[in-house]
């Protein structure tokens, strides 16, 4: 009885709060406004707006995950000073509200902060342009792969490794032959991570790209932009497409994780 | 990439010292914000903790068809971009809304929005310990005459109690800094539904880059405190296991 109670409970609640909004947005998108959604879809400021993301995504994932990988090793192979301090600014992004990394970017980049100056005498725009959307990206997504790798490589010990050592191999061919295999499925999770969390990201661009239609608009920024232009069916179109983007990128993550704890 | 702005972030907010910081995050608009923002931020990890947990307890010991489904929509919060929740919520409880609920530009709406994006982080944090957890000793108890209650009280519940602290902490910061899937749900009206990610967003622009940095340093510090308890229930977690 409590058993079945409580079972409702869990897909009531799911229901309303995830699966049927949801499904009435998809609806309202390809039911009653289709043509609508079709000509938003196909507006060059739409097009550039995906674009813009894509540019985004595509440095700041293969970034991160080098980073990631180099920075999983550090913490769980090595021991130097300042250990604990990394390992918390790495999970600081995971806590910390995008907005307060837009702000942060002001105070470095903007006309006022550290940089200012020096990037105001050789003229090198960094806010409100390309350079700031890609920072703040990077910004909010560095912890995920680091995040996946950690584990994975403290579970499997450094026992092959060590073994590889002795038998003559050299670091580069231990992390080739060994390391890498071991933790190649974690890789790929922290790097789907890291790509939702890239295209989905709102906070941090908003505030250091200045919206600016065509130029320095990502596809989240356009999906507010339409809205606020009363352009329902065109917000919804877009978010329709972010949608799908985020259900493929959870196919993958599902089938991503099984490989992993098998492995 | 991550410490040097943060760096710059702290020392622009006390540009124009303490009594300029003091005086822009206790104005009565920063205070109304951050009141908000906290005391919705509670109420959503205090939820969390008990949805996230019965969540989980289904997920793990319930079986029934369309259960992997369940299990798999449950990361959707995490892989969809926030301002497209935000819309999606609209669109279900907003002016158009087809079970005629209205609750947009209302702080029931911030509420909700936060629910939405929190969801996976208790669920996550528990489902692998009780999935791990060993049916005999429920058993044993109720062998012994223990009720369902008392079981989940004294046997389950102290061993998932670290995942529901840290899955709770985790929503708690995620939801005092959730922006996207706020600002289309609440039209973010000063001293009613504008929390603190948005007053900051809305310092920065009207050009208020010194006021916008000291709200952040304070958001800034409530992270790193969260970040360091989750840090400490999990030392605490592991160092249980090892008795």
């Amino acid at each position: 009885m409590s058993r079945v109670g409580l079972r409702g409970f869990a897909i009531g609640y799911l229901a309303l709060i995830l699966i049927a909004p949801l499904a009435l947005v998809t609806y309202r998108t390809l039911f009653e406004g289709a043509s609508q959604a079709w000509h938003a879809l196909r507006d060059p400021n739409t097009i550039h707006a995906f674009q813009v993301t894509l540019t985004a995504v595509v440095i700041a994932v293969p970034l991160n995950t080098i980073f990631g990988v180099i920075c999983g090793l550090a913490i769980v192979r090595r021991r130097f000073p300042g250990k604990g301090l990394v390992n918390a600014f790495v999970d600081l992004p995971l806590a910390l509200s995008p907005v307060v990394v837009g702000v942060a970017l002001f105070a470095l980049y903007g006309r006022t902060g550290w940089f200012g100056p020096f990037l105001g005498r050789h003229n090198i725009h960094v806010l409100f342009a390309l350079p700031a959307i890609v920072l703040a990206t990077i910004f909010v997504s560095v912890p995920f792969v680091a995040r996946e790798v950690i584990p994975t490589l403290r579970e499997i010990g450094n026992d092959q490794e060590q073994a590889a050592h002795t038998l003559g191999a050299s670091g580069w061919q231990t992390f080739w032959r060994i390391t890498l295999p071991s933790i190649r499925w974690a890789i790929v999770y922290g790097v789907v991570l890291t790509s939702a969390r890239c295209l989905g990201e709102y906070g941090a661009v908003a505030v250091v790209s200045g919206s600016i239609q065509g130029k320095t608009e990502t596809a989240t920024l356009r999906v507010d932009d339409e809205y606020q232009n009363l352009d329902l069916s065109g917000a919804y179109a877009i978010a329709l497409v972010l949608g799908l983007i985020a259900i493929a990128i959870l196919l993958l993550m599902s089938y991503a994780r099984p490989k992993e704890q098998r492995a | 990439m991550v410490a040097l702005p943060i760096a710059a972030l702290v020392s622009s907010s006390t540009e124009q010292g303490a009594s300029g910081f003091w005086q822009v995050v206790s104005s009565p608009e920063a205070v109304a914000a951050l009141k908000l923002t906290l005391v919705v931020a509670a109420l959503v990890a205090l939820t969390n903790a008990v949805t996230g947990t019965i969540i989980a307890w289904v997920l793990v010991r319930d079986e029934f068809r369309g259960k992997g489904f369940l299990n798999s929509v449950i990361d959707l919060p995490f892989a969809l971009p926030t301002i497209v929740a935000g819309l999606v919520l609209l669109a279900f409880y907003g002016p158009h809304s087809p079970v005629g609920v209205h609750l947009a530009f209302t702080r029931t709406a911030v509420y909700l929005a936060l629910l939405f994006v929190t969801l996976p982080f208790v669920v996550r944090t528990v489902q692998p310990v009780l999935g791990e957890l060993d049916l005999e000793m429920e058993e044993a108890a109720r062998s012994l005459g223990a009720d369902r209650f008392t079981v989940f009280r004294r046997i389950v519940l102290p061993n998932i109690l670290p995942g529901i602290l840290s899955g709770v902490t985790m929503a708690f910061a995620r939801a005092v800094g959730e922006i996207g899937a706020i600002v289309i749900i609440s039209t973010n009206l000063p001293f009613r539904t504008e929390v603190a990610s948005v007053f900051i967003f809305n310092q920065i622009a009207s050009g208020n880059t010194s006021g916008a940095a000291a709200v952040s340093v304070v958001l800034l510090s409530i992270s790193f405190a969260v970040l360091l308890l989750v840090g400490g229930i999990r030392r605490y977690a592991t160092g249980h296991e090892r008795v």
